[in-house]
């Protein structure tokens, strides 16, 4: 009855919006229907705008939970009612959430959380951008798992990219961290808010089969994937969750190293064997390219802008964006080392994504690199200087 | 009623016993209270989730034939909040320990009490970390000698239910789990009753807490060193109570354990709230849009 629209919520269609503002969009069109979250600058006005949304949708719900942990902690709970859930935080409180990040992973429970990034670390410089997480989005949870981040570098592909958050997370059953940065999150710039019936919803594979053939994470019931399909609460399957490790019939199995290993590998592959869908990049320049510069993020605009320059001055220089930060495009950074003489790796920290470069180029060319650390963004000169270092 | 067996067949998961729980533990106790409520109050088990944190009590889920959720350690609440809020249709029981519960979770327990959600908090209190080896707990008495206070206990400990009342929950008894008929007589009231509700049971851990040797010097305890606070002690001793906010928060008076209902009241739960405020803000919007804003 009367319920509002997203379309009719959403207005104008085209603003002047801030990235914070992009993803609280980009999460209500890609029907995010609850978020908890916990004020942090410089992510706060995400909790804000939830707060101001969700209670007018349809099954909207909101909660500004008492600290970090459990405002993740109820998202992943919310999400077994088959609703899409998300958090937002910056630094301090995204080193709170580890733990629960790890049970997202063992219980293979779709979320999406926002990483607003400021400089760490501690409480660092909580109002100046920074490229301080991305190794710690990686490998930020204890123990052997696998997990998928995405960065934007724009408010436009914000909203985007949140929506593809969603949909990677439900298909993979995984939890997705989409980060942002505290540049991004508070840069106005032109927005155009697509229709609902404009954005693609990939949704979860729900359990159908018989309930004594079911057995909570066992694949394969209805399509070839390592993902099972996804039970919800309130449903004839009665699932059990654990964050033990557990067998195909979700019960403890603590002792034996076959289930653990057979569990564990599956989570690595049901991403690894999908790279090909989940990895996006962007390249340009590369083909003539003795140099390229790869960045991501904030970062990867200014970078842009020195390219121009060097171009114009008759530098074979070109561009790798990461735009999946997690899965690493391994294979491309290999191939690439193989043609070009010398990668340079932008960020804003003093070195993270550099060693994964450095790792996967094998020695085939060189890897420099520009740090920019305590909320300094690159500028395209100082990138300009790095590209006209002489190759050694 | 129906018999055990048919309970068993019913409400719990044969392939997983003999349970994990030790000889004398009080767990399998509360575990067919449980049983014997849901059955009495007909729960459909298709719309019943069991949430819980880590530690011995935590266990229980994975035991019955419902939903079960077996979160992290201290976060049982955090999560049934987020379950609760998203599906009201839900029956949301969260088993929990005092090392769980009021060590490392005790903020999501106060703060899930203050929002009122309507879920039902079964705390099997029993004095100490047994999963872990007889660590000294939160309400572990003073005086006594554990893992970790092998030189006796100094610290003050905390009496849950008045820490539950305290906060504002609208359901609190206390009893052991040698009060077999309470329990479940308190069960249903906290099932049925809105709001935030709070069932704490002490319970016998022959293994780590070691107060006693036998398991049935427990049950002597139990039975006849409590005084039940909802009967003989509410008028004779109350005010005393809580003039000295000390005793308040201690698990024992004139050193027998405190039982019985402590709280019962009634106020509107979130769900209710937040469903009023729903219609409210939504018809707003409505009339502002025809207003041509």
């Amino acid at each position: 009855m009367n319920e509002i629209p997203v379309d009719e919520l959403l207005k104008p269609k085209i603003q002047f919006a801030t990235g914070n503002e992009a993803i609280v969009y980009g999460a209500l069109l890609a029907n995010c229907r609850f978020f908890a979250g916990y004020p942090i600058t410089p992510a706060s006005e995400i909790l804000e705008m939830m707060a101001e949304y969700l209670p007018l949708l349809e099954d909207g719900y909101f909660l500004q939970m008492e600290d970090e942990i459990a405002s993740i902690a109820a998202i992943i709970g919310a999400s077994w009612n088959n609703f899409r859930t998300m958090t937002a935080t910056s630094g301090p409180g995204f080193s709170l959430m580890q733990e629960n990040i790890g049970y997202a992973c063992m219980t293979e429970t779709p979320c999406v959380i926002v990483d607003v990034q400021r400089s760490g670390p501690s409480t660092g410089q909580p109002t100046k951008a920074a490229q301080g997480d991305t190794m710690e989005v990686r490998w930020g949870t204890h123990g052997d798992h696998n997990i998928i981040a995405l960065y934007p570098n724009s408010v436009q592909e914000s909203l985007w990219m949140t929506i593809r958050a969603f949909n990677l997370a439900d298909k993979y059953r995984t939890p997705v961290i989409l980060l942002s940065d505290a540049a991004i999150a508070h840069t106005r710039e032109k927005l155009v808010i697509p229709k609902q019936n404009e954005v693609d919803i990939i949704g979860r594979v729900p359990v159908t089969i018989e309930k004594q053939k079911y057995h909570p994470f066992r694949t394969g019931y209805t399509h070839p994937t390592k993902v099972p399909e996804m039970d919800k609460f309130g449903n004839q399957y009665h699932t059990y969750l654990t964050g033990l490790t557990h067998d195909w019939k979700a019960l403890p199995e603590t002792d034996n190293p076959e289930v653990h290993e057979r569990l564990i590998r599956r989570f690595y592959e049901k991403i690894e064997d999908n790279k090909d869908d989940i990895v996006t990049y962007e390249k340009k320049y590369i083909e003539d390219a003795d140099i390229i510069v790869v960045s991501y993020g904030i970062s990867s605009r200014t970078v842009n802008s020195a390219i121009e320059k060097a171009r114009e001055q008759g530098y074979r220089v070109g561009h790798f964006r990461l735009i999946t930060l997690w899965p690493f495009p391994a294979e491309k950074i290999l191939d690439l080392s193989l043609e070009i003489k010398k990668f340079i790796v932008v960020e804003m920290n003093l070195g993270q994504m550099y060693h994964s470069v450095v790792e996967f180029s094998r020695g085939n060319c060189q890897v420099d690199n520009l740090f920019s650390i305590g909320g300094k963004i690159p500028s395209p000169k100082e990138i300009l200087k790095i590209i006209k270092k002489r190759i050694l | 009623m129906k018999t055990v067996e048919e309970l068993r067949e019913k409400y719990l998961r044969k392939d997983l016993f003999p349970s994990i729980f030790c000889p004398g533990c009080g767990i399998g106790q509360i575990m067919h209270y449980v049983v014997r409520a849901i059955d009495d109050l007909e729960i459909s088990q298709d719309n019943l989730v069991f949430v819980s944190g880590i530690g011995c009590s935590s266990r229980l889920p994975a035991y019955f034939e419902a939903y079960g959720i077996h979160t992290l350690h201290g976060r049982a609440l955090a999560y049934a909040t987020g379950i609760k809020v998203t599906n009201p249709d839900l029956t949301v029981i969260v088993f929990t320990g005092d090392g769980d519960l009021a060590a490392i979770g005790l903020s999501h327990f106060l703060h899930a009490i203050r929002r009122n959600i309507d879920i039902t908090v079964i705390c099997v209190n029993n004095e100490t970390y047994g999963m872990t080896g007889g660590q000294v707990s939160p309400t572990t008495s003073m005086g006594t000698q554990t893992k970790t206070t092998p030189y006796k206990n100094i610290e003050h400990s905390f009496n849950l239910s008045f820490l539950a009342k305290a906060a504002g929950a609208t359901y609190v008894a206390r009893w052991t789990t040698a009060h077999s008929m309470q329990v479940i007589k308190s069960i249903k009231k906290g099932i049925q009753k809105k709001g935030l509700t709070f069932i704490e049971l002490i319970s016998p851990c022959p293994t780590s807490n070691k107060r006693f040797d036998n398991p049935t010097d427990y049950l002597d305890y139990f039975l006849n060193e409590t005084i039940d606070y909802s009967k003989s002690c509410k008028d004779e001793y109350s005010s005393h109570v809580f003039k000295d906010l000390d005793e308040c928060f201690t698990a024992h008076y004139q050193g027998k354990l405190i039982i019985g209902e402590i709280t019962d009241l009634d106020k509107p739960d979130y769900h209710t709230l937040y469903k009023q405020l729903k219609e409210k803000i939504k018809n707003e919007f409505w009339e502002k849009r025809s207003k041509g804003d």
